[in-house]
């Protein structure tokens, strides 16, 4: 029999005590310090933001514009630039790429785009080892998982299970103290790192004028996948843009102390080419994927504002749904509300029958809103694709069916006699109540007493606007 | 096949974008906007504002080579590699001091330096960040691989905020900004410093070199 309950509740209830705490405690601790942060160094952190969103929405909607202005200032600088339609289009990219330079072996940091396309699987089936160099990213590769968190992908596990799995992938005797498990993190990838053939990395933005992708990270692993390596491989979604060199200040300010509240994150790289003809180390060849995978549509549709995303997680962090259930609720690459409205959009076209569950998961508190650095309005977004979803006729778990609500609310007699005879389900215990849909429902929320008709005796007796404008004109 | 996703993308792009009612402008705004004008103290130097808000995320400002020469010591680093440009003015102290020096980066010994010396392009008050580039740097691996780093910063090349580094790219292609040793919070959202890059970065200062 079908769950009672929407998919994401069903896996909260059954998610470990020890994964929620410590999802809990790391998203709780890194929004207080947000706020902290931007408060200590801004008058007015929210202009910032502001400001941020005027420029992200300029430059999708002149996307195209910006997308070959860029496109053709890395080519100038050195670098070969790829278009990739879909997933599969860009890891056979990829693949052709690696092939070309008879590479076997390759180092990989964080990339949410990667994760997105499945480039790991993909590249193992083609018999390339990825070894992913992102401390988190890492225990999610030899673990099996997949990252529960936009910046933090091992936020679902705690330093025991850290611990274990280095134990079990042969790092040495259990030991859970963060510093021994860097350390031996550090040790095994330099191997790594020195005997690979390619880097591929993400990016964070690119400027269309002068083709400069920024990557940043904090423990410095998109560096040293680079620099011993003759290839870099970039794959980047075609929103990451932004006009102006210039503009690259404020969103590395925001994008930082969103994300982990710092005033910078330790690593900005600034690169538009292969290495110098001086420089010794360094990639030869420098190859960009742009990836749509369903982003061009997303610029067509009622939710496009979510292409000013810059991937901080902040949104993540804050909220109570996400904190509760995890980002391994959302089952796909993106959790949290930027999950809820990303997942059901981007990739092929079953994504949206496959998750378009996923923007009722949320109370529409606001709390994302409120901490986006581009003030992108999550909640309006999951309204709309509720309705995309209502309209498609999506199984919705979890809701009582609406059809005597509507009948009751369109025939104002009814809806007034009831008013005042619903009184009644004050001194009735409903949740026991023989309508299995309602009882569902009621198990996970507790009805405040019932005030009918209270709204409309007010709305009566009130002097009516008009007259009282009258009498004051 | 790659052609015809390009085409595929530019066609979609601006065949969504035909739908959109309205074209948001470029907003207008001053470079320094984003400057976090309370990381400066009045009063203070840029070296000084560039001190602090380096040391505030462990980085270890330096004025003088004896006292870089000291923390080695006191880390018990003894092999290191040095820009060849610098081993004239600091490398040669190094060996002095009875350091390892070696002036051309190995490969195959990368694990063997403990320190590496190499010059930093820039610096930036406001954040506390080192300036790396292909140009001023002699190998990235130097500057990458060892335990310590040390950046070699004429004081003459700092500036007060990043939109004024971003100003300053002019057409270096490859530029690494380093804001203190490299560090993760990836489990259980503990600070540990050290992960892949410098455990610990030094800046030091130099009155004008070259």
């Amino acid at each position: 029999m079908a769950s009672p309950l929407q998919p994401i509740d069903d896996y909260a209830r059954t998610l470990a005590p020890e994964t929620r705490a410590a999802v809990i405690k790391s998203a709780a601790f890194t929004s207080g310090q947000r706020i902290e942060v931007l408060r200590r160094d801004y008058e007015d952190p929210d202009a910032l933001r502001k400001l941020a969103r005027k420029i992200k929405q300029h430059t999708i909607d002149r996307l195209d514009h910006y997308l070959e202005q860029a496109e053709s200032r890395l080519k100038a600088a050195g670098a070969q630039v790829h278009f990739a339609t879909d997933g599969p289009s860009a890891c056979r990219q990829v693949l052709k790429i690696l092939q070309e330079h008879g590479v076997t072996r390759l180092v990989k940091s964080k990339s949410m785009a990667t994760e997105e396309i499945h480039l790991n699987p993909f590249l193992e089936k083609h018999g390339i080892e990825s070894i992913e160099t992102d401390l988190g990213e890492f225990i999610v590769q030899i673990d099996d998982d997949h990252p529960s968190h936009i910046v933090r992908p091992i936020i679902h596990k705690n330093r025991r299970q850290v611990a274990e799995s280095l134990e079990r992938h042969g790092l040495g005797a259990y030991d859970d103290d963060p510093k021994t498990i860097t350390r031996r993190a550090r040790v095994h990838l330099r191997e790594k790192y020195m005997q690979s053939g390619a880097g591929i990395t993400g990016g964070n933005f690119v400027s269309a004028e002068s083709g400069r992708m920024v990557l940043v990270t904090n423990e410095g692993n998109a560096r040293f996948s680079m620099a011993p390596n003759k290839v870099h491989i970039a794959v980047i979604g075609i929103e990451k843009l932004v006009p102006r060199d210039r503009d690259l200040a404020v969103f590395l300010s925001l994008l930082a102390r969103s994300a982990t509240a710092q005033q910078i994150t330790v690593y900005t790289q600034f690169i538009n080419g292969p290495r110098s003809a001086n420089q010794p180390s360094g990639p030869e060849h420098m190859h960009v994927v742009f990836l749509d995978n369903g982003r061009s549509q997303v610029l067509g549709g009622e939710c496009r504002e979510i292409l000013r995303c810059i991937r901080c997680g902040a949104c993540q962090n804050v909220c109570p749904v996400y904190r509760q259930a995890s980002g391994h609720a959302y089952r796909a690459v993106y959790g949290g509300p930027i999950g809820a409205v990303l997942s059901p959009l981007i990739g092929d076209s079953i994504s949206f029958s496959n998750y378009g569950d996923l923007p009722r998961a949320s109370s529409l508190c606001g709390a994302c809103r409120e901490v986006c650095p581009v003030d992108i309005p999550i909640p309006d977004l999951l309204l709309k694709l509720r309705h995309g979803a209502k309209k498609a006729k999506l199984p919705s778990p979890g809701s009582p069916p609406m059809g005597p609500f509507a009948d009751l609310a369109t025939s104002p007699k009814l809806w007034r006699t009831s008013m005042t005879a619903s009184r009644a389900m004050n001194y009735l215990p409903l949740q026991f109540a023989p309508v299995k849909p309602l009882r569902d429902w009621l198990d996970q929320r507790t009805l405040p007493k019932w005030r009918g008709g209270e709204f409309r005796r007010w709305l009566k007796q009130r002097p009516s606007p008009v007259e009282d404008q009258k009498k004051h004109a | 096949m790659p052609d015809s996703d390009r085409d595929s993308i530019f066609g979609r792009i601006r065949e969504s974008l035909a739908t959109a009612s309205q074209q948001a402008p470029y907003p207008e705004y001053e470079d320094e906007v984003a400057t976090a004008k309370r990381r400066f103290r009045d009063g203070d130097t840029l070296w000084e504002t560039f001190a602090t808000n380096f040391s505030a995320v462990n980085g270890r400002p330096m004025t003088e080579l004896a006292e870089v020469i000291d923390f080695l010591k006191s880390e018990g680093a003894t092999v290191g590699y040095c820009d060849p440009t610098l081993e004239e003015s600091i490398g040669r102290v190094c060996q002095e001091n009875a350091f390892e020096i070696h002036c051309h980066f190995e490969r195959e010994r990368f694990d063997d330096y403990q320190f590496g010396i190499t010059r930093a392009s820039a610096a930036i008050a406001e954040t506390g960040t080192l300036v790396l580039t292909d140009s001023d740097t002699s190998d990235r691996l130097g500057a990458l691989t060892p335990w310590i780093h040390i950046a070699v910063l004429p004081e003459s090349r700092l500036v007060s905020s990043v939109a004024q580094a971003i100003a300053g790219f002019g057409r270096e292609s490859n530029i690494i900004w380093a804001t203190g040793p490299s560090k993760t919070a990836d489990v259980e959202g503990i600070l540990i410093e050290g992960v892949h890059g410098p455990g610990e970065q030094i800046c030091l200062k130099t009155a004008g070199l070259q």
